[in-house]
């Protein structure tokens, strides 16, 4: 596997600036607005956002994180048993502006259940997506972002990995592209 | 991650530590799902399960069911009282019949102890064991050892005595392999006449006298005094056992430290616990029965995982 660094610490930071502001464009104090992070990666941006969003805002943001496992459409189609990650929504969605939040949009399908998980907590007002990278041109199902960190154009065998400075020890976006045979 | 080395649930026996806590981490998962607004997911939409009581139940039988209503499965109940068993019909002939009307997976309580094991190898379907006469319960002992952990944070190193009928109890079988599979150290406490003699080779201690034995343990399982296996008179009356057995408040406000107190259900109240024990704070009776639903759900959702859709 070939990679290739598509957004480094200092970019990386930037763009969730960048997010941070767009998010305030839209939503204005937040008061009626909560973020919602996909497990397992979105939780990471949603902890990255909220900081921000707080240190700018001067309040507290309200985020929960969301497991889809129970909601997705390959349950039975794998080998092994899909193995659920924690939910922690401890705050009413009625009514709500909802932000779901992950890390790569790609084919659509993990926010597909992440909608119909999301139902089960209540009926939002108002539902939005924001991730932090999207690969343009490989969706199976007619979804779209709200907010976008970087849009890139990828081959189905190639795969995009969002690293962080609290797991993987440096903020980056990794390309991984299969070496061509010969 | 790992799945179940299982492809039915006939006892705890055979299941690895692997496996218990694969199946508690995934009900941890399905204990918060209950809690939610809506308390359902769409995951065994395509699966139907048969629930086959040959023998009563109130409690494991709402538990199963309503563990397959939340994940979306399909649910047909038989019990043996309004059925063709009684009109001679073999085990084999009336689950097939069964099966042919294309159901996934089988939850069988039955009087008989092997009964499980039995269909399991000769049916096309996945078996779960809700109870096979004196043998194993494993989804009680799995749902035991998960209130365990969720009371005192582990399972691993505690104390826990099992009071009462242990000769006719299958839930005292179960619970000692799996607490020992999860490092518990495991006493049985009870008459003479309802300790099976060969115990010890389980490698569980054996006490009579219930007050040295709730003083060395950190849980107590109280369970049920069978009275619809006592064919013959295992001690000399209700009474008397209650006098020697029978876990009162004075009991336990006299020990030096404050045990946790279990009952597997349905309780006689008076026999083996006082109802102010049962309604007291040490007593985790009903959150083991909330639990049951999450761990019921976490066997069903990881046994249906391993059939492949066609």
């Amino acid at each position: 596997m070939e990679r290739q660094v598509i957004l480094n610490s200092r970019h990386f930071e930037l763009t969730i600036n960048r997010l941070c502001y767009q998010l305030i464009e839209i939503h204005n104090d937040f008061s009626n607005t909560v973020l919602i992070g996909l497990q397992p990666r979105g939780v990471n941006l949603v902890t990255r956002l909220k900081e921000q969003l707080e240190s700018i805002l001067e309040k507290e943001i309200v985020c929960g994180n969301l497991d889809i496992t129970f909601y997705r459409d390959d349950f039975r189609r794998r080998e092994m048993p899909l193995i659920p990650s924690a939910t922690n929504i401890d705050f009413v969605i009625e009514g709500k502006n909802v932000v779901l939040v992950d890390d790569v949009l790609y084919t659509g399908r993990t926010i597909r259940s992440g909608l119909d998980a999301l139902l089960a907590f209540g009926r939002p007002e108002k539902v939005e997506l924001l991730t932090l990278i999207d690969r343009r041109f490989k969706r199976d199902l007619p979804i779209q972002a709200d907010y976008v960190g970087k849009t890139v154009d990828t081959l189905k065998s190639e795969r995009v990995s969002v690293e962080w400075e609290e797991i993987e020890g440096e903020d980056k976006v990794v390309l991984f592209t299969p070496e061509a045979n010969g | 991650m790992d799945s179940l080395s299982v492809d039915h649930l006939i006892g705890i026996k055979d299941l690895t530590n692997n496996d218990i806590d694969l199946i508690f981490k995934t009900a941890d998962a399905f204990k918060e799902v209950i809690n939610r607004p809506i308390k359902k997911v769409p995951s065994l939409r395509d699966i139907t399960i048969a629930n086959l009581f040959f023998e009563n139940s109130t409690r494991t039988r709402l538990s199963f069911e309503l563990a397959e209503k939340r994940l979306s499965s399909d649910v047909v109940n038989f019990s043996a009282a309004s059925s063709s068993v009684k009109k001679g019909e073999t085990l084999i002939d009336t689950v097939n019949n069964i099966l042919s009307m294309k159901v996934d997976m089988v939850v069988m309580r039955h009087p008989n102890p092997g009964a499980a094991k039995f269909l399991s190898e000769r049916v096309d379907a996945r078996v779960i064991n809700a109870g096979d006469g004196t043998h194993e319960h494993p989804t009680q002992a799995l749902l035991d050892a998960y209130s365990i952990r969720e009371r005192l944070g582990t399972v691993k190193g505690k104390k826990v005595v099992i009071v009462g009928d242990i000769l006719h109890s299958r839930v005292a079988l179960s619970n000692i392999y799996c607490l020992q599979k999860l490092g518990a150290e495991v006493m049985v406490c009870g008459p003479t006449t309802l300790i099976p003699k060969y115990i010890h080779e389980l490698g569980v201690k054996v006490e009579h006298n219930l007050v040295k034995a709730l003083e060395w343990c950190d849980v107590a399982n109280m369970l049920r005094i069978q009275l619809e296996r006592q064919d013959i008179k295992y001690f000399p009356s209700l009474r008397e056992y209650s006098m020697q057995y029978g876990l009162t408040k004075e009991i336990l406000d006299n020990l030096d430290k404050k045990i946790v107190v279990m009952h597997p259900g349905p309780i006689n109240r008076g026999v083996e616990i006082t109802s102010d024990v049962a309604d007291s704070e040490q007593a985790i009776i009903l959150q083991q029965v909330e639990n049951g639903v999450a761990v019921r759900m976490a066997v069903i959702y990881l046994l249906a995982s391993k059939i492949k859709r066609q």
